[in-house]
């Protein structure tokens, strides 16, 4: 049976992507990038990867999605037919390097197969060890957290480093000489939404705060509970205009949330320096390992989840002021119809 | 039998492929980033099937069960998701530029703008 879901979601993924590489009108498009998402995100939880599985859905469903469609607003809207070009040397490109990959997987173990080296390495380690070392169920936590610390602060950096190339092309505030603000899209003169958005929105930040703090018992932590926080300001924004959505987080502090997050990641590690650990060796912040461990890994969550959340809605945000931006003499050409 | 085996792997590298014709075959760049973002979901799909373990469950330890699939792919991936879309933003940055600098977002004509004299 679950081969049987397995194997029809991997369908589904491919005519979705399928429709993405044919269709013109990108819009179009757009919705079947959130799709396709939304029907990994599903896959994701059959193969047993819950945390995987809620990052997917928030990050490519949502998040994603509403930056292809803001950066369509901006450009074009349809795809210009391909000039004549030939089409046969792409497609030999994509059969020879395909047909090695397969080729390649001959060698591979069996897909669930118990012997196979990735089960037989590290993974027990942290499997029958992780509850002693550290006293949470969710293993998935530990690793991040703990035993793979420094890597996740090099992903929380690489994305800080990513809103920085942002705001460094597009901005918060400033535009292109001779280009004003235009007037904000608002959809809440549509009571469905108005009403849908208001039910909605506190139950996914309440979700995400739940993610975030019940991280180390059940499928969660920072980057989740990061990216379902954003998912949920970034509704509330384009139901009810960006300028509310400031007046919920103010600007000033927003700019300064990626850096503190990644601060508080790295203060932890020279933290647990100064009381005579190693960098991020949570053991050296108490008496008892378990608890010390534990209080690392939640306070290292928070700057994560900090980190994630603030730098998901500066990205957004950019993007729907640069597109706001309208030719001086236009007037309000495009106001919310 | 065995070849069977790795339908999983398969359909990811089948994925992959569709991704890259996308981007290699295609000159809209929004389309060309939709394509990266495919390949690089198969990635994921490929990296968290290698974790799969038969009669596993959910990585979070409970009494009573004692076969769990891999979480340190679950681990790589949940991050490499969030550096995904940080790393897709700025790509759609860079469109939203070249779209102001050249009026167009197809590879082609930003090319032959440039070879003007």
């Amino acid at each position: 049976m679950d081969t049987v879901i397995d194997v029809l979601l991997l369908a589904f993924l491919a005519i979705c992507a399928v429709s993405i590489l044919r269709l013109r009108d990108l819009f179009a498009m757009a919705m079947m990038f959130g799709l396709f998402s939304l029907i990994s995100a599903g896959l994701f939880t059959t193969m047993h990867a819950p945390d995987v599985a809620f990052t997917e859905a928030a990050v490519g469903a949502g998040i994603s999605t509403i930056l292809i469609l803001a950066t369509l607003a901006q450009t074009a809207r349809r795809e210009q037919p391909v000039p004549t070009r030939s089409k046969w040397l792409p497609l030999a490109i994509v059969c020879v390097t395909g047909a090695a990959l397969i080729y390649g997987t001959v060698d591979l173990p069996a897909f669930g197969d118990p012997a196979a080296p990735a089960h037989n390495h590290v993974a027990p380690y942290y499997l029958q060890e992780s509850y002693n070392d550290i006293g949470i169920p969710n293993v998935v936590a530990s690793i991040l957290a703990s035993y793979r610390g420094y890597d996740t602060l090099g992903e929380v950096v690489v994305v800080f480093s990513a809103v920085i190339g942002v705001l460094a092309l597009l901005g918060l505030r400033a535009r292109p000489p001779g280009i004003v603000a235009g007037p904000v899209r608002r959809l809440d003169h549509r009571a469905v939404l108005k009403v849908i958005a208001k039910l909605v929105v506190p139950v996914i930040l309440l979700f995400a705060l739940y993610v975030q703090f019940h991280g180390e018992y059940s499928p969660g932590g920072g980057f989740q509970a990061g990216v379902i926080f954003a998912a949920a300001i970034i509704l509330y924004a384009l139901v009810f205009g960006l300028d509310e959505a400031r007046r919920v987080i103010k600007p000033q502090l927003l700019q300064r949330l990626p850096a503190i997050g990644v601060l508080i990641f790295g203060g932890v590690g020279l933290l647990t320096m100064l009381l005579g650990g190693n960098y991020l060796a949570y053991n050296a912040l108490g008496e008892n390992p378990q608890k010390a461990q534990q209080t690392g890994i939640i306070l290292v969550e928070i700057g994560v989840g900090v980190t994630v959340a603030s730098v998901m809605l500066l990205i957004y945000f950019t993007f729907a002021e640069r597109g706001r931006g309208r030719k001086a003499d236009e007037g309000d050409g495009g106001s919310s119809a | 039998m065995s070849f069977l085996a790795h339908y999983n792997y398969h359909l990811a590298i089948i994925l992959a492929m569709i991704g890259l014709y996308t981007m290699i075959s295609r000159t809209n760049l929004v389309k060309k980033v939709a394509g990266l973002n495919i390949f690089q979901v198969s990635v994921f799909i490929l990296f968290i099937s290698l974790g799969v373990l038969d009669g596993g469950t959910v990585p979070i330890l409970k009494e009573g069960y004692s076969a769990y699939s891999n979480p340190l792919p679950h681990v790589l991936i949940l991050t490499a998701i969030v550096v995904g879309v940080a790393t897709t933003a700025v790509a759609l940055a860079l469109v939203v530029r070249i779209h102001e600098a050249y009026g167009t977002v197809e590879e082609d004509q930003v090319q032959a703008k440039d070879e003007e004299p």
